[in-house]
């Protein structure tokens, strides 16, 4: 019984511990000095490795989601004789919440977990410990490029992946189950708000961007320095961050709605 | 590992992928089109009653696109809606004496305004006034006229049998 309350407490200790950790992190890597000349070139380097490398999945997902959500949209509403509406449906949906979370889900899988890997090995393989001896910091070499360039990919990606999903669904909207172009294009651009639907899209995905980075770099960084512990660490990474993206959407879609 | 050059390159290719992207999102699916205002005057109508009508509504002359609502105000002492509309610059002979009134598009769709051409020789002109203006029709008003009607039509036979 006692030995219960012990491992209770032991285990609580520990989740704080980790909390305590992973804000160490994001509040070294936030309120450091950046010297641009030197990690410019670091952080380019990791938009192509999270950003670029990524385009592929998220123009295929992203195709495909919009002609799924057009394809089932229209026939929900053919039997409302609303059909014209295809456009405005989509467009909503796909602007205020599929594009962000879906790419975050995405952007996890894809790039996050690589992260996660990259980094437990680099700590298993005492590369981290050796950047120190020569005096270089692993936070402004390793860690801190990382982290801006997930911030800066994520809500490229999701802009990208809204106009892609998009034309997908003109595609099956328009030229496949032949609804009228201008009926699709002029309905969707007068119940469609820039700032109130475009761009809380985007504030979403920057903060999906942050927090999901930021999950995949402590979790490396927290790694059991063996092949074991690496696996479990990108296990974590992505179950974490996907909880954090859905739960984060929902808070976040209260707020936005919430006239925040 | 690529050099960095192609790296830069493709980072590069990337962001503008991403402002395109942006760009499409504003202009094209939210019609974010107000820093580029097509050429238009603007004529104003007062109106009873508007309905739904919103701004940004078409305005249509026998049911092709001719400018849209700008700016809807209240009067403060007639308690009338100024409803102000910009037309498109091409068009530009629309009869003085026309009249404006406010249709539903559809059973459930949106309000809009419909301009029907009379035969003066003035035209409309930036800042013109449109006198005969037609109310948007209110659903639950025609229905509570109707019950009304039958209420009454129940009590007349009444009287009548007695």
């Amino acid at each position: 019984m006692m030995e219960q309350v012990t491992a209770l407490g032991q285990n609580g200790l520990h989740t704080i511990r980790q909390f305590g950790k992973a804000g160490a992190l994001l509040f070294r890597v936030m309120c450091y000095v950046p010297n641009f000349r030197k990690g410019f070139p670091l952080v380019l380097q990791q938009i192509y490795a999270e950003g670029v490398l990524s385009l592929l999945i998220i123009l295929v997902s992203g195709l495909f989601i919009g002609m799924v959500v057009a394809l089932q949209g229209y026939h929900t509403l053919a039997k409302f004789g609303a059909s014209a509406e295809l456009g405005p449906l989509v467009a909503l949906s796909v602007a205020r919440e599929l594009g962000p979370v879906v790419t975050a889900l995405l952007f996890a899988g894809r790039a996050c977990s690589a992260l996660t890997a990259e980094i437990g090995l680099m700590k298993a393989t005492d590369q981290l410990a050796s950047m120190e001896m020569m005096a270089v910091d692993p936070l402004r070499r390793v860690i801190s490029p990382r982290l801006w360039a997930g911030f800066i990919s994520m809500p490229l990606l999701t802009l990208i992946f809204n106009a892609v999903a998009i034309y997908g669904a003109y595609l099956v909207g328009v030229k496949w189950l032949g609804l009228d172009t201008g009926a699709f294009w002029s309905n969707m651009q007068s119940s469609v708000d820039f700032h109130a639907d475009i761009l809380n899209g985007i504030y979403k995905s920057i903060i999906f961007g942050l927090v999901i980075t930021w999950i995949a770099l402590h979790q490396g960084q927290d790694a059991v320095p063996t092949s074991a512990g690496i696996a479990s660490a990108t296990t974590r990474t992505v179950v974490h961050s996907s909880l954090a993206i859905l739960g984060l959407d929902f808070v976040l879609t209260a707020m936005m709605i919430g006239g925040w | 590992m690529l050099s960095q050059r192609t790296i830069e390159t493709s980072v590069g290719l990337f962001l503008l992928a991403a402002m395109l992207a942006l760009a499409i999102l504003a202009f094209k699916v939210s019609g974010l089109t107000s820093f580029f205002q097509p050429e238009g005057y603007n004529v104003t109508a007062q109106f009873d009653d508007i309905g739904q009508l919103k701004v940004r509504g078409p305005v249509k002359i026998g049911g092709v696109l001719i400018g849209e609502v700008s700016q809807i105000t209240l009067d403060p002492t007639t308690y009338r809606a100024i409803v102000t509309m910009r037309i498109n610059s091409k068009v530009t002979d629309i009869p003085s004496d026309s009249s404006a009134s406010i249709l539903t598009a559809g059973l459930l769709g949106d309000n809009y305004i419909a301009i029907t051409p009379m035969y003066s020789d003035h035209y409309l002109t930036n800042g013109s006034v449109i006198q005969e203006t037609h109310s948007a029709m209110i659903l639950e008003k025609l229905i509570g006229q109707f019950l009304f009607k039958i209420g009454n039509m129940g009590n007349e036979q009444q009287e009548n049998h007695s």
